[in-house]
């Protein structure tokens, strides 16, 4: 174990816990950060247009300004990942990773959302052989086949007209009465002969031999069939928060597994603060500005705590 | 030991031209990382394997192969996701993982053979 004690550790590098950073070097607190995929799940946005101040930069080239922003303070995030946060009795948290422990009077918590995965049979079975997370990395394995979305929201739609490119035809399979994208997507989805709505309809089952071939729908459609011959399934039902370690540290949640945060990012356990996607804040709209300005503000709340 | 030898190991670079010779013929075990320039988790994948490289020294092959450049290889061994990560010994798959995976944990598994 190091025998420093720093004033912060922040666990996680995507635009929160990024954005944390810069800010705790600004209020030059003796800080640490860990992220085992830096920039987080901005690493699979093509084009970002809702940045301020840019028209459109990649997720990846974005990260890669964050990243530098805080090296240039002399800080490097650690890749080591952390499996277990505890407070001692002198109120000192001591954070654990497979090797080493560290300590730190505060710690922000910005570990982010995972993709929510939909838990039906032949999902993990054949996930790398047509069952896909991550539209951006592989659409182009699915070059005039035909492929299908899960989901109504805002990702899926653009999944589906990023996957239109590629595929000769892109079933986009939601479960409610209507798309909840945003209406620019919802028009651009009309006008693509290649998608084909389907409404009202869950995916209950994959199958295949050795990869995706079809699947089984929970009601009949076209020509009473229930079920489609598809090549691969994106599956883009949303995200959930990685919450494991702030659950074993008594950090309350709210039913669907976000940090509860007041209006300062700190939570129910004094010194501990929460930032970005993982958190109930900003209204819950989950978009890299808002992570960033909670970021900001949990180092903020840290100074305060720590330096005044 | 030269430690600053094994230091200096470099992931391999591995195509449809070299794979039969650097890695099903290869007589240590190889673990190739499947990738492409556009896809941000291999982006996060990248240094891990470079690290992973370096940790395995010449116990075992550790390389990375394009697979825009490279589609044959890709299509052989039915890459449809990536990052995706295989461990061939003796010409064969031992082990595979999809999505991007920690250096430890890769250690641990090339380890084991």
């Amino acid at each position: 174990m190091e025998d420093k004690t720093y004033d912060l550790i922040i666990i996680g590098a995507g635009a929160a816990g990024l954005t944390a950073s810069v800010y705790a070097s600004r209020y030059k607190l003796e800080h640490l950060i860990f992220g085992v995929e830096p920039g987080g799940q901005m690493n699979e946005i093509k084009s970002i247009e809702n940045w301020p101040g840019t028209i459109s930069i990649s997720g990846g080239d974005l990260i890669g300004k964050m990243i530098e922003q805080v090296n240039n303070f002399g800080v490097q995030i650690k890749s080591e990942s952390i499996s277990l946060v505890k407070r001692n009795e002198e109120g000192i948290f001591e954070v654990e990773t497979g090797r080493e422990k560290y300590s730190a009077k505060a710690v922000i918590m910005a570990m982010g959302t995972s993709y929510k995965k939909m838990n039906i049979p032949g999902e993990k079975e054949f996930t790398g052989k047509g069952v896909s997370y991550c539209a951006t990395c592989d659409a182009m394995f699915f070059r005039d086949k035909v492929v299908s979305v899960i989901g109504g929201g805002n990702s899926a739609a653009v999944v589906s007209l990023e996957l239109a490119d590629f595929a000769t035809k892109v079933y986009l399979v939601y479960r409610g009465e209507r798309l909840s994208a945003e209406p620019v997507w919802l028009d651009k989805i009309a006008a693509n002969p290649k998608i084909e709505v389907i409404k009202e309809t869950n995916v209950i089952e994959i199958k295949g031999q050795d990869k995706v071939e079809k699947i089984i729908l929970d009601k009949a459609i076209n020509d009473d069939k229930t079920f489609l011959e598809v090549d691969g399934v994106f599956i883009e039902i949303g995200s959930e928060p990685g919450i494991e370690l702030a659950r074993k540290l008594g950090v309350e949640t709210d039913e669907q597994n976000f940090i509860k945060v007041n209006l300062d990012q700190s939570t129910n356990i004094e010194g501990v603060y929460a930032a970005g996607d993982i958190t109930t804040g900003s209204n819950k709209f989950r978009q890299i500005l808002m992570a960033a300005s909670e970021g900001a503000l949990a180092a903020n709340s840290a100074y305060k705590k720590l330096k005044l | 030991m030269d430690l600053l030898g094994s230091k200096n190991v470099m992931a391999m670079e591995f195509t449809d031209q070299n794979f039969d010779q650097e890695v099903l013929k290869s007589d240590k075990p190889a673990l190739v990382d499947f990738w492409a320039p556009w896809c941000g988790p291999c982006q996060m994948m990248g240094p891990i394997i470079e690290d992973l490289a370096k940790d395995m020294g010449d116990k075992a092959k550790v390389g990375k192969i394009n697979v825009d450049e490279n589609p044959d290889t890709a299509a052989k061994y039915g890459v449809m996701s990536i990052p995706t990560i295989k461990i061939f010994k003796g010409g064969k798959i031992v082990k595979e993982f999809v999505g991007v995976q920690s250096k430890d944990m890769l250690k641990e598994e090339l380890g084991k053979l």
